[in-house]
C-alpha cells in the first residue's frame, strides 16, 4: 500500500444556505481554501470525487452542476458516489493506491433545508414494506434509543452527558450551528421531542459543503508540514431492516474498526447524529475513557448531510496537523440507525 | 507502483423488458447477480466487496436503494459502495470495482448496475426545471438533437446514416436473447418512415426505456487463472467536463477524445481500428455511432459516417460495433454502461453466442453520460496485460 495522507480540509456549515442545492457557490471558495493550504492548483489534482444526493437536491443529476465548481477545461479524471463524501474519500484513496494518480480532491455538499429532512430520509427505507409507513429518521432513532434503554445498554443521563459535552466543545468551533453547553440536569429537564430523544439528542438540520485533499508520499510531504497519514481505512454495511438486527449494536462499525486498525487513538471524531449513537460507536470501536471524542462538537453541533462524515475525517486530521495528537480516527455513518459505517485511522510522523 | 492485473471472470444480465412486473428491484438485481456468480463458479461467500451503480434515484423513487438492497446483494457484513456518474455510471461502477482489485485491496469483487425504469418516468425525471440551470426539455432526445444536427452539418453526412445504424443494431438484437426490442422487420427504409421526434432523430432511432440489470465478477490474477477464458483488463479511463461552457464542443467533446487517447496508450494500442476486434459503444440515439467513432479515434474527424455507411460497423465489418444490439435495443439507463462493458467481456471470452464475432482478442466497452460530458471506457483482452 502507498502512503497516503490528508493534507487539506475546508468546510462551510449553516442552518439555511441561501443558494442553489448544488452548492457551487460554497464549493468554489472551499476549493480556493484547499489550494491555499496545500500550494496545489487545479492542475495538481489527479482525481476528483464527490458525494451528494439527488433526493436532497430534489432533482436528478445534482452533482453534474457541482462539477462546474472545478472549472471548465481541460477535462478532469472524476467520479461521484451517492453517499456521504467520506466514501468518496475512500474511492479517491483507492485511485491513489492503484498508482494511477498521486493526488485527489474530495468534496461533498448538501442542502438539507430544501425539504423536510426527516421525511426525505424515509425514502431510504425498503420501498415495499417500510417507506409506505413513512417512518422518519428521528422516529427510527427514537426506537433505537428506546431499545438501548430497555436493554440497559445506556440511559437518558448518559445521552445527556454526550449532548452536554458536545455542545460545550462546539462553543470553540466556529463552524458549529448549534452550541452552548449547560448541565446534565438542565438538559434532562428539557421537554421530550421524540421520546426518549430531546431536541439536543438530535443533530440539527444543517446545510453545507466541504473538501479534503489527499496526496501520496512526497507529494504529501510537500503539501503539509505534518501530513495526517492514513494507516487504515475500511467500511462495512449491515442489513437495513430494523427487525433483522439488534438496534443496540452496529456490527458494521465494529468490523470497519477492526479492518482499519483503531489501535491507541487519542482523538476520535465520530459521526453520531443522535446522542445515543455515540455510545454505540464507542463500544463497537473499543474506545476507552481516555479517548477524546468529538472535540469539534461532532454531528450534534452541525450535521450537513453527505458532508458530515467527511468533516469528521477532516477534523481528526487537523488534530494531527496542529500536533495536538499523534493518532486519531474519523468515522462516517450512512443509512438508518448506523447501518453503514466507515473508519479512517490517521497518524502523524515526526 | 503499477496496477495489479485483474480480469472479468463472471458476466450476468437480465432479460431486459419495458416492464419487469415479475420481479422487485432486488429480484431484478439478483437475476443478473446469480447468473454472474454461476458463470464465475462462485457464491456470495467468495465475494469480498460489492459495488453498486445506477442512474438517478428519482427513476425508482428510492433514495440510495443500495441500503435497502444490501441483504439481497449479499453485501451485509461486507463493504458496499454506490457509484452515480449519470449515464456513464455502469462503466464507472465497473471501473471502481476493478480498481478495488487493481489496488490490491480485494481479491474478488461483485459489481451490479441496474435501472427499473417502469417504476417512474425517466424522461420527466430528467426534466425537472431548475432555476439558473439550462433545462433539458422533454428528456435526453431534446438535448442531443441539436448536437446531431450540428454533426450532420459539419461532416456533410447523408441523412440516412442514422437509419443505417438503427437497422443494424435492431437486427443484431435478434441474435441476443436478452435484448429488449425484437423488431424483425426493421430496415433502413422502415426507420426512415418512422415518426420524426426531435428533428433529425426519428422514433426508430431512439433507445427504449427498459427494466434491467447487469453484473460482473472481477478477480485478481490468482483467482482469474483458475477460470476458463478470463477477460483481462488492459486499460480503464474516466474523464469529465462541465455541462455549460461556451468553449465546449458537444459534438466531439474534449473529455471523450482525451479519455480515448489515454485508454489506447494504457492498452498499448496505436491503431484502434485495426487492433480492436469488437466495440460496444454507448449509442442511445443512432447518430451517436458515427459521432463516437470519430471521438474515439477510430476514424478521422468528419469520416465516422463513411465507416458506418460502408458496413464497416456491421457484424462482419472491419470494426463490429454493438453486436449485442446496443443501447438502441436495451436501455436500463444505470445498467446500460455496464452492459457495454459486459458485452465486451463476452466477446473476448468467446461467450457471446449468436452475436459472437470470430477471434476477438481485444474489445472496447464505452459509456457516456450527462450532456456528453462524462466518459468511462475499458479495453479487455484475451491475454493478461503486458504492462
Amino acid at each position: 500500500m502507498r502512503d497516503v495522507a490528508v493534507v487539506g480540509f475546508a468546510q462551510r456549515q449553516m442552518s439555511e444556505f441561501d443558494g442553489s442545492p448544488t452548492c457551487v457557490e460554497l464549493l468554489v471558495p472551499i476549493f480556493a481554501e484547499c489550494y491555499e493550504q496545500t500550494g496545489f492548483t487545479r492542475k495538481d489534482i489527479g482525481f476528483w470525487c464527490s458525494g451528494s444526493s439527488d433526493y436532497l437536491a430534489g432533482r436528478s443529476f445534482s452533482f453534474v452542476s457541482a462539477v462546474d465548481a472545478i472549472g471548465v477545461l481541460p477535462p478532469v479524471n472524476e467520479s461521484h458516489v451517492e453517499m456521504d463524501a467520506a466514501w468518496a474519500l475512500y474511492e479517491a484513496w483507492l485511485k491513489i493506491q492503484t498508482g494511477e494518480v498521486d493526488t485527489a480532491l474530495v468534496y461533498g455538499f448538501g442542502k438539507s433545508s430544501a425539504g423536510v429532512l426527516r421525511r426525505t430520509l424515509a425514502l431510504q427505507l425498503d420501498p415495499y414494506t417500510l417507506t409506505p409507513l413513512w417512518p422518519d429518521t428521528v422516529s427510527v432513532a427514537g426506537l433505537q434509543a428506546r431499545a438501548g434503554i430497555d436493554a440497559g445498554a445506556w440511559d437518558e443521563r448518559a445521552m445527556a452527558e454526550v449532548a452536554n459535552r458536545s455542545l460545550t466543545d462546539a462553543e470553540k468551533n466556529e463552524n458549529a450551528v448549534r452550541k452552548g453547553g449547560s448541565s446534565v440536569e438542565e438538559l434532562l429537564a428539557r421537554p421530550m421531542y421524540a421520546d426518549p430523544l430531546r431536541k439536543h439528542d438530535c443533530a440539527p438540520v444543517t446545510d453545507g459543503a466541504a473538501a479534503i485533499v489527499l496526496s501520496a508520499d512526497d507529494r504529501a510531504r510537500d503539501a503539509a508540514d505534518r501530513p495526517a497519514w492514513i494507516t487504515g481505512i475500511a467500511h462495512h454495511v449491515d442489513p437495513l431492516h430494523l427487525g433483522s438486527r439488534d438496534l443496540t449494536r452496529s456490527p458494521s462499525a465494529a468490523r470497519a474498526g477492526r479492518a482499519a486498525g483503531v489501535g491507541d487513538v487519542e482523538v476520535a471524531e465520530l459521526h453520531a447524529p443522535f446522542s445515543h449513537q455515540e455510545l454505540v460507536l464507542r463500544r463497537e470501536l473499543g474506545l476507552g475513557d481516555g479517548v477524546r471524542v468529538n472535540p469539534s462538537g461532532g454531528a450534534l453541533a452541525a450535521n450537513p448531510m453527505f458532508t458530515a462524515g467527511l468533516n469528521r475525517i477532516g477534523e481528526a486530521a487537523r488534530r494531527i496537523w496542529d500536533g495536538s495528537a499523534s493518532s486519531t480516527l474519523g468515522h462516517a455513518t450512512s443509512g438508518p440507525a448506523l447501518q453503514q459505517n466507515l473508519v479512517c485511522v490517521m497518524e502523524g510522523r515526526s | 507502483m503499477g496496477k495489479l492485473p485483474a480480469a472479468v471472470v463472471g458476466v450476468g444480465q437480465t432479460h431486459h423488458r419495458a416492464k419487469r412486473e415479475d420481479v422487485s428491484i432486488a429480484g431484478l438485481c439478483r437475476e443478473a447477480i446469480d447468473r454472474a456468480l454461476q458463470d464465475a463458479n462462485m457464491t456470495f461467500d467468495d465475494i469480498d466487496a460489492i459495488v453498486v451503480g445506477k442512474a438517478p434515484d428519482l427513476f425508482e423513487g428510492v433514495m440510495m436503494p443500495e441500503l435497502y438492497l444490501a441483504e439481497a446483494l449479499g453485501a451485509a457484513g461486507k463493504p458496499l459502495l454506490r457509484v452515480h456518474t449519470a449515464g456513464s455510471v455502469g462503466g464507472s461502477t465497473a471501473i471502481v470495482a476493478a480498481s478495488l482489485v487493481q489496488a490490491g485491496v480485494h481479491e474478488r469483487v461483485l459489481t451490479v448496475a441496474f435501472e427499473k425504469q417502469s417504476e417512474s418516468n425517466a424522461m420527466w425525471a430528467l426534466s425537472v426545471p431548475m432555476p439558473f440551470i439550462m433545462p433539458v426539455h422533454a428528456g435526453a432526445g431534446g438535448y442531443f438533437a441539436p448536437h446531431v444536427r450540428s454533426y450532420i452539418r459539419r461532416s456533410g453526412a447523408p441523412s440516412h446514416i442514422g437509419a443505417v445504424v438503427a437497422a443494424k443494431d435492431r437486427q443484431n438484437a435478434l441474435r441476443n436473447p436478452y435484448a429488449h426490442l425484437r423488431n424483425e422487420t426493421t430496415t433502413v427504409e422502415s426507420v426512415l418512415a418512422s415518426q420524426m421526434l426531435w428533428d433529425p432523430i426519428r422514433y426508430d432511432e431512439t433507445c427504449p426505456s427498459s427494466d434491467g440489470a447487469c453484473a460482473l465478477v472481477i478477480a485478481s490474477e490468482d483467482s482469474a487463472r483458475s477460470v476458463d477464458s478470463p477477460a483481462w483488463i488492459h486499460g480503464t479511463v474516466m474523464r469529465s467536463e462541465p455541462t455549460t461552457a461556451a468553449e465546449r464542443d458537444q459534438v466531439n467533446p474534449q473529455a471523450g477524445r482525451e479519455a480515448a487517447a489515454a485508454l489506447w496508450k494504457q492498452a498499448g494500442i496505436t491503431d484502434p481500428l485495426r487492433e480492436i476486434d469488437a466495440a460496444e459503444i454507448y449509442v442511445p440515439f443512432s447518430w451517436f455511432e458515427p459521432m463516437w467513432l470519430e471521438n474515439l479515434g477510430f476514424t478521422p474527424e468528419g469520416e465516422g459516417w463513411k465507416l458506418t455507411e460502408s458496413g464497416g460497423t456491421a457484424m462482419d465489418g472491419v470494426l463490429p460495433v454493438n453486436c449485442s444490439g446496443g443501447v438502441l435495443s436495451s436501455n436500463p439507463i444505470g445498467a446500460s454502461g455496464m452492459l457495454r462493458f459486459a458485452e465486451a467481456a463476452l466477446q473476448v471470452r468467446g461467450q457471446a453466442g449468436e452475436h459472437q464475432v470470430d477471434g476477438v482478442r481485444r474489445a472496447l466497452g464505452h459509456a457516456y453520460g450527462g450532456g456528453s460530458q462524462f466518459f468511462a471506457m475499458w479495453v479487455l483482452g484475451d491475454q493478461p496485460p503486458a504492462n
